[in-house]
């Protein structure tokens, strides 16, 4: 049994906080530069343009991409071979958070009740997602997400008589409310089956796919192509102001669901689709 | 495309003259203010108390910027998302606030607002904190220091680029350019 202190989950979590929020990947960059290039409306190639300009500034200066440094939501997937030592691993997680807040000089945008609202003062704590797998190593991937775009997110319980059909309608039902508050062009996240909370996390999931990528399974990626060319139809356009890039990607994951049931969930994601992974 | 240059606090003349799509760079003091400095400034009026700075004619930017990185006054600084201070801004506009920089969507009754008020909202780029960063040359905090990130701070800005959203006349940019560029069907 392999055995890792928790200490090193706590720097890890620190590093990740900070790469995530300066770093944009490269595959979103490279999204939102070939849009800048496609793009017919003034506006919205001048917007991309200073998108592209503002992700290569923060990776010079280690200035945030954005200000909103997001909630830290942290992808954990351990080996069951693996023991942690030294203390709580959730602890460590939110220590993790709170050094990299802190040394990134990155916002702390948490309150410690929905409703009293008062500011933690460190971002923690983290929202954590925990899988079990087999094997011996640990990954860990930071995904901050600001909610500009995390507000603009939706979940419906459809019948399976809606089919593709009220999936699609769901989708660019939800696109088009949302219209500029989520910073477009956006990177959407699907979830499809499984039961109400499965969905969600399916939808936040999909985010972490690599952007522009498809479904292994075919009608599965037919759908995200479809649905991807129907929200660039909408005319929201990069940061809402027309155009025909609404959304860069999008993604769709899916899970068995019950007989009766069609949950689809659209976790919404703003063009700093931002995460950071590390294997440990 | 061209950009205009406007001075803050803005002059109500010149405001009179913007319209949707201008492209313009601010310069100027700003007040910054998002969801829970409005809820204590409009709670305050509603106690018949002064509000912390003088709102007649000046504008408010609805940001919570990142902590100062050393040699620099603010971190990352875009625009939040206006409609969650729809709510307060009427109440705001009725009392001289002339100007407003955000992102996103208004409500039908802020709208109207701004054309009774022969304001303006801005949109600054939502998602572009770093860049913007770098046009702020000062900013000192002026009232509700405990909010952290939402305490209300003047702001002192060098051409921060700019468009306007809804113009005094009560024309919106969303919806102008999502009627230009949307494909039916």
């Amino acid at each position: 049994m392999k055995e890792i202190d928790v200490s090193v989950v706590r720097k890890t979590v620190a590093r990740l906080c900070i790469e995530a929020n300066t770093l944009l990947p490269q595959d979103l960059r490279k999204a939102l530069g070939d849009a800048a290039a496609a793009e017919p409306s003034p506006y919205g190639r001048a917007l991309l343009e200073e998108l592209v300009e503002n992700a290569d500034l923060a990776r010079r200066t280690g200035l945030s991409i954005c200000q909103d440094t997001g909630m830290a939501v942290v992808f954990l997937t351990v080996g069951q071979d693996v023991r942690f030592t030294g203390g709580s691993l959730e602890e460590a997680v939110d220590a993790g958070v709170a050094d990299g807040y802190r040394e990134g000089r990155l916002r702390a945008s948490v309150v410690s009740d929905p409703l009293l609202r008062k500011n933690t003062g460190d971002n923690t704590p983290a929202v954590v997602h925990a899988r079990i797998v087999p094997g011996d190593a640990v990954e860990i991937e930071v995904a901050p997400k600001g909610f500009g775009s995390e507000n603009m997110s939706a979940l419906r319980m459809l019948s399976p008589s809606d089919g593709v059909d009220g999936v699609k309608r769901f989708v660019l039902e939800t696109v088009e409310a949302a219209g500029p508050n989520p910073c477009p062009p956006v990177v959407i996240g699907i979830g499809l089956g499984g039961t109400m909370e499965k969905a969600a996390l399916l939808a936040k999931r999909a985010l972490l796919r690599p952007v522009g990528s498809r479904s292994p399974l075919p009608h599965i990626a037919t759908l995200e192509q479809e649905l991807l060319d129907a929200v660039n139809r909408s005319g929201i356009g990069p940061g809402g102001l027309g155009g025909r890039t609404t959304a860069l990607s999008l993604q769709i994951e899916t899970y068995p669901t019950h007989i009766a049931g069609l949950p689809v969930a659209l976790n919404m994601s703003c063009h700093a689709t931002r995460h950071a992974r590390a294997v440990l | 495309m061209e950009r205009v240059k406007l001075t803050l606090p803005l002059d109500r003349a010149a405001v009179a003259g913007l319209r949707a799509g201008d492209l313009v760079l601010l310069s100027g003091p700003v007040f910054t203010a998002r969801d829970a400095a409005h809820k204590r400034m409009v709670e305050a009026l509603d106690r018949g108390e002064e509000l912390p700075f003088p709102l007649d004619g000046q504008t408010i930017y609805y940001v919570g910027p990142c902590p100062a990185p050393p040699g620099r006054p603010v971190g990352s600084a875009g625009p939040t998302t206006s409609g969650r201070m729809d709510r307060y801004a009427p109440k705001l506009l009725r009392l001289g606030l002339l100007g407003m920089i955000g992102k996103g969507k208004r409500t039908e009754e802020v709208r109207q607002a701004i054309v009774d008020a022969g304001a303006v909202y801005f949109g600054a780029t939502g998602g572009a904190g770093a860049l913007i960063a770098t046009c702020v040359e000062s900013a000192e905090v002026v009232a509700y220091e405990d909010l952290g990130t939402e305490a209300v701070r003047r702001m002192v800005v060098k051409d921060l680029p700019a468009v306007v959203l809804i113009d005094p006349t009560g024309a919106d940019l969303y919806r102008i350019g999502r009627e230009r560029w949307r494909i039916p069907g």
